[in-house]
């Protein structure tokens, strides 16, 4: 308990990462995992409004029947573009990046990542990816799809597929190094005592999650490398016209852009439980379960990518073995779930905004992964296959997944973060609105979607209008939402109330230094006695009030 | 692996140390193994390739075997000498780092760099040799796109011409030469990246920068050396010594 006590530190903290240093180039030269990672949550942010932007223009063109608003080519570039950029430049860094790069060495009790350059070029990477893909959707945009599917976008489509393409090669880098990183420093960098299974399950799923980072993005990085070639110097290898196979353009797309789904939500995964754990103030339920289960998600999300596969020409068995695998990754996933239900049996729940967006994330989730089992079922997939059910279906899973995940996670740690409380009745409310809006405007597509009406048209049968005009009018809910807790972030920055050093009053490392932290984390480097989630036992918690024995603890 | 680095206090840090690390021994470490994840990645690049080459092997057997016929073995088999040579000495220039004896320890560092220089030479011989006979696939170069002459049946023989076997058509070996050009281009490139390496390695090797207890520059550089070397291990065969049986050439 020695270790421990040495943690008391003063509040309000004087000296911090945010104040440490001034000026602009202090931010665009720090070295600073905690920096990196506010340039990062900047930058997703921009492009996340971006996205949303074209979001809103699919909805606003879908309200009615006719394609009245966008032309049929123009609506092309939209959702693609919509595609691109939420799912390379905001899905796939926004949890990693952001928490992921600010919290994995304070859990670890770390001073920074290994190697704070590489994680710095990481930034500055993803920085050029994103500016050359705005540069090509403001010189004319690209209209193949976010799947770039061969011939189309070797041969025939007449937009800036090179340029865009070159965009995702380089961003794919900054994925591959923020991987790099984040396995070398939980393998080397950990405090003393500190063991594997002593470890937040956060970090557990950011393993996972970089594994899959480094394994599939150079597999995508390759892909896209061979489509431009193939653009540019038609030497044939996805053009059947030229003795080559453009299902292997497929093969080789998602092969990484399967498991690139479970880098999304793995650390969404991760956050949750975090949120479940400490919001329920109880020791989550079977934890060496969820942190294997993770690991299992990783190595399964490589085997199933031919369910993306089975309307092509490829093997029918071979699309057996993928359903069957497909169906495999239910069982991890399940597992999961199960265990943050088990956690929340019996515990002392408390409905603050980050376990709002955790109990929002389980029950959207499970929607997701069920009908996920759809699409894995060949016979039905043949049926569902490009249909607004598999958009209400991937949705579930990245926005109302990754994105109220990434949502409950930016509440629960914006005190550490920022030093400030954001306004909790806000928060609470925006969720709620969140919650509403974003199944108004997926529900109704699944049914829209089983009744045939398929994705990527910006005209439709009148039928179809009522589940449009619910989906546009959640979506504008949605919308609405999402603003509320931009503006109030914003506004907490200068405004927000003082956080403590430990707000919620809980166990884990990165609880137990000032808030914001110091540039290295911690004044002397803790040595950890202690299991992630170790509340106090029941008992004690009676005799001294709600909160007493977890802060004498720390 | 590391599981205390209690020490917070080194006593006489080394002055290469950061400050994030407790210690050398940490620093290393990781520094290691983040050249070995990289590799990781680097075999996925490279494996999308592999897995391309595998299916138009298996598509177009007697393509791929007229098209690895045409390419130059005694040229291919002196690069793979060269490559394996320049990786024996470039694990001679970590060995001698680690016994911190400095002028060996230059010595191997350009002889690796000379070794990779020649190597690049040569393959770019090669490449000159495709570009005569019009091998080069596609539009890559657009003034003069594929278009090889071929040899027809009861001709004499020329070694500029390909020689079709069995039936395979122009058009299948032009994959076979998109798909050595990206691969071997791809090698080369990492090549190039690495001769820059050791270019860097030794400018501080001579202002003695490396000592036996701070030598993980030089080993994380040779390791990257070493997996460039694999990839041509593999690619040799697999480009090189398809159906060499089948032709007494």
């Amino acid at each position: 308990m020695q270790a421990i006590e040495s943690f008391e530190v003063p509040t309000p903290p004087k000296v911090n990462y945010i104040n440490a240093q001034y000026g602009l180039k202090s931010w665009l030269l720090t070295k600073d995992h905690k920096r990196i990672a506010l340039l990062y949550l900047g930058s997703v942010t921009f492009f996340f409004f971006i996205g949303g932007l074209y979001a809103m223009m699919i909805r606003l063109e879908l309200l009615t029947p006719q394609g009245d608003l966008l032309q049929s080519t123009t609506y092309n570039k939209v959702f693609t573009q919509h595609g691109i950029i939420m799912v390379f430049f905001f899905l796939i860094p926004s949890i990693p990046a952001t928490l992921g790069n600010f919290l994995i060495p304070m859990m670890i009790g770390a001073k920074d990542l290994a190697f704070p350059r590489i994680n710095l070029l990481s930034w500055y990477i993803y920085l050029a990816g994103g500016l050359i893909t705005i540069y090509a959707l403001l010189a004319g945009g690209v209209d193949t799809g976010w799947t770039f599917y061969t011939p189309f976008s070797t041969t025939f489509s007449n937009s800036y597929v090179v340029a865009t393409g070159l965009g995702i090669f380089i961003n794919g880098f900054s994925s591959i190094l923020t991987g790099l990183n984040f396995i070398v420093t939980i393998h080397t960098m950990r405090a003393p005592g500190m063991t594997w299974f002593r470890m937040p399950l956060f970090i557990w799923s950011h393993y996972a999650t970089s594994l899959i980072m480094i394994l599939g993005t150079p597999v995508i990085a390759i892909t896209v490398l061979l489509l431009a070639f193939e653009r540019v110097a038609r030497v044939g290898i996805f053009d059947p016209a030229l003795g080559g196979d453009p299902v292997l353009f497929q093969h080789l797309f998602w092969f990484y852009s399967h498991p690139a789904v479970y880098i999304m939500v793995l650390p969404g995964m991760g956050v949750i439980s975090e949120l479940v754990a400490n919001f329920s103030r109880k020791n989550i339920f079977g934890y060496s379960f969820v942190a294997f289960s993770s690991l299992a998600i990783a190595v399964f999300g490589f085997l199933v990518w031919g369910h993306h596969l089975f309307v092509t020409p490829q093997s029918v068995y071979a699309g057996m073995i993928f359903s069957f695998l497909s169906f495999a990754v239910a069982i991890p996933s399940a597992i999961k779930v199960f265990n943050w239900t088990a956690t929340l049996y019996k515990s002392s729940i408390s409905y603050d905004t980050p376990m709002l967006y955790a109990l929002g994330f389980i029950g959207l989730f499970t929607i997701g992964g069920m009908t996920g089992l759809f699409l894995a079922s060949l016979a039905t997939d043949v049926h569902l296959s490009d249909t607004y059910f598999v958009i209400a279906h991937f949705h579930y899973i990245m926005v109302g997944g990754t994105l109220m995940a990434y949502l409950g996670g930016l509440h629960y740690w914006w005190p550490k973060i920022s030093g400030r409380m954001y306004p909790e009745g806000w928060g609470r409310f925006s969720a709620l609105v969140i919650f509403v809006g974003f199944n108004l405007t997926f529900l109704p597509q699944f049914v829209a979607g089983y009744l045939g009406m398929p994705r990527r048209y910006h005209a439709y049968p009148p039928e179809f209008q009522v589940f449009n005009v619910l989906s546009t009018a959640g979506a504008s809910i949605l919308g609405f939402g999402m603003l509320i807790p931009a503006i109030y972030f914003v506004w907490s920055m200068r405004y927000g109330k003082h956080a403590e050093a430990n707000p919620w009053h809980l166990p884990g490392l990165e609880w137990r230094t000032q808030s914001p932290p110091p540039t290295e984390n911690f004044e002397v480097t803790p040595i950890v006695t202690w299991d992630a989630y170790e509340f106090a036992p029941r008992e004690e918690t009676e005799v001294v009030g709600k909160f007493g024995p977890e802060l004498e603890r720390i | 692996m590391i599981e205390a680095h209690a020490t917070t206090e080194d006593v006489h840090a080394h002055p290469a140390l950061q400050h994030h690390f407790e210690n050398m021994e940490q620093q290393r470490e990781a520094g290691t193994l983040g050249m070995w994840v990289f590799l990781v990645t680097e075999i996925m690049f490279f494996g999308g390739m592999f897995l391309a080459y595998t299916l138009y092997r298996s598509l177009y057997p007697w393509a791929f075997a007229s098209a690895s016929n045409h390419l130059d073995i005694t040229l291919g088999a002196v690069n793979t000498g060269v490559l394996i040579l320049s990786s024996f000495t470039m694990a001679m220039a970590v060995y001698f780092t680690q016994i911190g004896k400095l002028r060996p320890q230059v010595w191997c560092l350009v002889l690796t760099l000379v070794l990779g220089l020649t190597f690049l030479g040569i393959k770019g011989v090669e490449y000159y040799d495709k570009y005569e006979d019009r091998l080069i696939p596609g539009y890559l170069i657009p003034s003069r796109p594929f278009g090889p002459a071929v040899q027809q049946e009861g001709q004499p023989f020329d070694e500029h011409k390909l020689h079709l076997l069995h039936g395979a058509t122009v058009r299948q070996v032009e994959m076979f030469y998109w798909i050595y050009f990206a691969m071997t281009g791809m090698h080369a490139l990492h090549m190039i990246i690495g001769a820059g390496l050791i270019s860097f390695l030794i400018y501080f090797s001579l202002r003695g920068r490396y000592d036996p207890e701070y030598h993980s520059p030089v080993e994380v550089v040779g390791l990257y050396w070493h997996f460039v070397d694999i990839v041509w291990i593999f690619l040799f065969p697999l480009l090189y010594l398809l159906g060499r049986h089948l032709e007494h050439g």
